[in-house]
This record gives structure tokens, sequence and C-alpha cells, in this order.
């Protein structure tokens, strides 16, 4: 068990082994990126299949099943279609700023996966801030997208791009205070110290996950939402809104370029989903000790996929929002919310001294209805809002 | 509340992927090239010359008279008359085409030169399969012309209207021709 468990560490110290003493730990090093490259890279051609297969059953198509058994080969085709097409430039565009935008989106984004432990000693660098670092190199997408907007000198990628920044400066700020609670918990900023803040079993058989707890269940609903926006994804998908905007900031690339977008969307995507596995769902741990025997990161592969495909499941089923609806969500919901959410979980944190008899039974109610009351007011009042009758200033 | 609608579209989203999994009647999409829907009977393609009988030259219908050519709006069709007549259905000597052409890339399926045809022999096909490598599509007699047995199997109703006439045509002609011919033997 432990032998597979490690089966990738104890391959990448072999190999970097058999390099001369002065150049191991580069070695070492490259071994690591070349692996989370490959590992997702390929995620990310899987993910574009299942998305596409999955996203035509919700709507009871088949979805792409031509190229090769089951349709399996079609990120093949997808990839080999995007290198061949032309690379259309715009003449008025900015050719600097055009070239370098979707490397500015790409680059940062494989950075964020080198602080997230994928299991048992599995992991780049653990850095002692190492989610302030995730934020940070997770921020830099913005400036990428504007980029992208703004050296394409097209109306629609321009709008779509101010979308993009007005969208995820917005978000940031309910993602990350839905995860101060997390830091405040595990008591550090290294996620690998904070999978360990998660591990043992409350009452014998419940993992010590934060999402059993009142604030972990909110904060994962709000960390998960906030995410999807922050990654662009469904219904939060405004900056490129087909029916309305063309494709907002990807109007004027084509060919690889396009593609590049795409690869960095879905990475930052599955850095975040990462993220949330490990500040949530306990990261690689198993849930139950019988269950020890499937290696640490097939864990975190699973609790990974599942998460994946719950934001499949999402996009199949909502419409987008409005703009003013996405930005009313986020500051007059959301936000809200994770402050209370923050407030809670320090109640939560500062109760665990009561020893009398049903302290968890009350601890749990306190917390329960400390979060239901304002989000059931909140929710009324936001809904409201959307149901009033709309004035438009301008075309009346 | 809010985010019940939500919940209630997760379910039903999350329904239909379960469903067509196990409920092939939820699958409606036909996989064209392994399954096809037979087509409508009054679907129509590009035009075919009815031919009689067995044999696609001495049973052609058509009389090269070239109202059909006339009446194309996009001009596809090309006919060349030939020298010599040949017998039709009725007996009758008629001119026949000695170059019956159809440009079917530029055929716009109106179905026009079916309408106009007073001898029934240019019909609207229904094949759609026309994809080809090379860009010239210009079919020539012998590949327009089909059997009225194939007429038959793809538009039933009208197949029997046409052979019905025809045939009062063949017994009134001959219902003549006796009686032409019965005082002279009398």
């Amino acid at each position: 068990m432990n032998a597979l468990d490690q089966i990738f560490v104890t391959i990448q110290h072999w190999l970097a082994g058999l390099a001369p003493a002065a150049v191991q730990p580069l070695v070492s090093m490259l071994l690591i990126i070349g692996g989370l490259m490959g590992v997702f890279g390929g995620c990310f051609a899987l993910t574009t299949i299942i998305e596409r297969k999955t996203l035509g059953r919700m709507q009871n198509r088949f979805g792409p099943n031509r190229v090769g058994p089951f349709g399996l080969l079609q990120p093949m085709a997808d990839g080999l279609k995007m290198l061949t097409k032309e690379d259309i430039v715009p003449f008025s565009a900015d050719h600097i700023l055009h070239f370098l935008a979707p490397v500015a989106l790409t680059v940062p984004v494989w950075l964020a996966f080198s602080v997230l432990p994928f299991g048992r000693n599995m992991y780049a660098i653990d850095l002692d801030c190492g989610i302030l670092f995730f934020f940070a190199i997770g921020s830099t997408s913005e400036l990428a997208i504007f980029l992208a907007g703004w050296s394409s000198q097209n109306k629609y990628s321009l709008v779509g791009a101010m979308r993009a920044i007005a969208q995820m400066i917005s978000y940031e700020v309910p993602l990350v205070l839905a995860s101060v609670p997390v830091l405040i918990a595990a008591s550090s900023l290294s996620l690998p110290a904070i999978v360990h803040a998660q591990s043992g079993f409350a009452l014998g058989w419940v993992p010590r996950w934060n999402v059993f707890t009142p604030w972990g269940i909110a904060g994962f609903a709000l960390f998960m939402i906030a995410a999807s926006a922050e990654s662009n994804r469904c219904p939060f998908d405004l900056p490129e809104g087909e029916s309305e905007l063309i494709a907002g900031y990807l109007t004027e690339y084509s060919g690889f370029k396009y593609a590049l977008f795409f690869l960095g969307e879905y990475l930052g995507l599955f850095a975040v989903t990462g993220l949330g596995v490990t500040l949530f769902l306990g990261g690689w741990q198993a849930p139950a000790t019988w269950l020890e025997w499937i290696p640490s990161w097939g864990w975190f592969a699973l609790k990974f996929g599942a998460l994946i495909f719950l934001f499949i499941w999402v996009r199949a089923t909502l419409p987008r929002l409005r703009l003013n609806q996405l930005l009313n969500f986020a500051w007059k919901f959301l936000v809200p919310l994770a402050v209370v959410n923050l407030v809670v979980a320090v109640a939560w944190w500062q109760s665990s001294v009561w020893q009398f008899p049903g302290a968890l039974e009350v601890r749990w109610l306190l917390g329960t209805v400390l979060l239901a009351v304002p989000y059931v007011w909140l929710g009324r009042a936001w809904n409201d809002v959307e149901s009033a009758p709309r004035h438009y200033r301008y075309a009346e | 509340m809010l985010g019940r609608g939500i919940i209630r579209g997760l379910i039903e989203t999350g329904r239909n992927f379960c469903g067509s999994y196990h409920d092939k009647e939820r699958l409606t999409t036909v996989q064209y090239p392994e399954e096809k829907l037979a087509p409508q009977e009054n679907a129509r393609t590009i035009p075919f010359l009815v031919y009689d009988g067995n044999d696609p030259v001495a049973g052609l219908r058509c009389t090269a008279c070239t109202i059909c050519e006339q009446e194309c709006p996009p001009q596809c069709i090309s006919i060349v008359k030939d020298t010599v007549k040949k017998p039709d259905y009725l007996g009758k000597m008629q001119l026949h085409p000695k170059v019956f052409d159809i440009d079917i890339t530029v055929c716009m399926s109106c179905g026009i030169c079916a309408e106009v045809c007073p001898f029934d022999s240019i019909k609207m096909d229904q094949v759609f399969e026309l994809a080809q490598g090379k860009r010239s599509m210009i079919l020539h007699k012998n590949n327009l012309a089909k059997s009225n047995t194939y007429f038959g199997e793809i538009h039933p109703t009208e197949a029997a209207a046409v052979n019905e006439a025809r045939a009062e045509e063949v017994r009134k002609a001959e219902a003549k021709k006796a009686a032409q011919a019965a005082p002279v033997s009398a």
C-alpha cells in the first residue's frame, strides 16, 4: 500500500538519482514540472471530450462519438485542427501584445499548480504563504485577458475584456473570504499543512474535513460559486458571451492562440478545483480508515473529478446571467454571506471548548441558524431586486 | 427560497444524464451514415428522366420538346435534338434527345421542369448523397434515365396517377385505331 501510495515520489527520486549530484535539485524540479504538465495537459484533453459528451447526455444527445472508439480521439482531432489553422492577427492590432496575451494567461496558470498537494508528499514546493501565492498568481489572468481585449482593437474584444475585469475582481473577494475560515482553522497558509490539519476522525467515523462543519458547507458552496466565476465558467461566462459579444476577448484570436486561451481557462479551473479539494474536502485524505488502501493521489483524483463533473453539470443546467445580476450577486449576496460565514467559523472555533453534554448539537444548530437566516434574508432581498420591473433609462 | 430553481434544474439535467444511458427513447438523434430516415414522398432533390420498360434508350419518354430547357430558371438543362425519330408509347413517331445534360451544381431543385413537362418524362429524384471530389457535376442522358418502376417507388401516388392516365390514352388510341380499322375490313 505504501509503495503504491508513494510510487510517483519514488520514481522521481530514482530518476533524479541517476543525474550527477551537482544538477540533482534541478533535475528533480524539472521532473516534477514535466509530470505536472503531462498530467494536467492530459486532463485538459480528457476534460474537453468528457465535458462535451456529458453536456450531450444532459441534453439527450450522444455528443461527439465519431473520432476513435466512443469519440475518445476527438481532442486529438481538435488539437490538429487548431494547430493547422491560419493564425490571423488583425492589421490594426498591437502585434506584440496580441502575441503576449495568450502566453501571459497560460504561464502563470501553470505556476498555480506548484503549491497544490496532490498526494502524500506530492507537491512541488511547500511555500509558507502557499495560498497567498496561489491567489496572487490567479489574479494575473485578469491582466492577460485585458491585454487580449485591448490589443485586438475590436469593440467586442474590449467590452468582453471590461466585463472580465469587472467580474474577476468582484469574485476574487468572495473567493478569498470563503477560504479565510479554513486558514483560521488550520492556522497556516501552507497548503500541505492545511491538509494535515484536516486529518483524523471526529466521533471516530466522521472525517475532520472542513466541509463537515456548518461554516465549511457554506464556505465550500461560496468557494465553488466564486471559483466558477473566477474561471469564466457557465453561468458566469459573460466575457465571452457568444450571443451578444461574438466571442468577447477571444474574437480576434484564431488557431493555436485560441487553443492556448482555452488551455489557460481549463487549467485555471483545474487549479482552483484542486484548491477547493485541498481547502474543504480534506485534500488527498481518505474518508474512512478502511478505504486507505486507495492511494492518496487516487483520492485526490476522485474528489477532483467529482468537482469537475459538478462544474459540467452546472454548465449544462444554468443560463447565463446579465452583467448587473452578476455583479449584484457578488457584492450584495456572496460577499455579505462570506463575512457572516467568517463570524460563524470564529464562533464555531471559540465554542470548541464547550464540554456540557449535547454541546456539538448546540454548536451545529447555532451555526446553521446563523447562516440560514442571512441566506434566506439576502436571497429574498436579491430576488425582490431582480424580479422588480426594469426601467431602461435610455431606451424608453 | 433562493436556489430552489437551481436545484430543480440540476435534478432535471441529472435525470436526462442518467436516463439517456438506460432509456434509448430519449436519444432522438439519427446516427446518419449507419441509420437513415426514409425520405418523405414529396421530397425532391434533382430532376431525372423516366423511361418505360427495360431499355433506357428505346423507352425514354422525353421527346426533346425543350420546354423544360426554356422554363428552367437557372438554365441548367441543355438539350440537343436527334435527327431521327422513334415511336413513342402510342406508336406515334416522336423526336428524342441526342444530348440531355443537367448541370446539378446549377440546379436549384425548384421542380418547375417536372411541372411543365407534358410527357411526364422529367420528374424530381430523391437522391441526396451527391458529394464528390471534382467540381463539375454535369449529369448526362445515361445517368439521368431511370425506370418507371423506380419512379413508382419514390413517388407512389403521382406515379399511379401518371400510369393510369397513360394507360387511358393507350386504350383510347387503340379504340380509335380499331374504329378506323373496322370499316375497312367490313
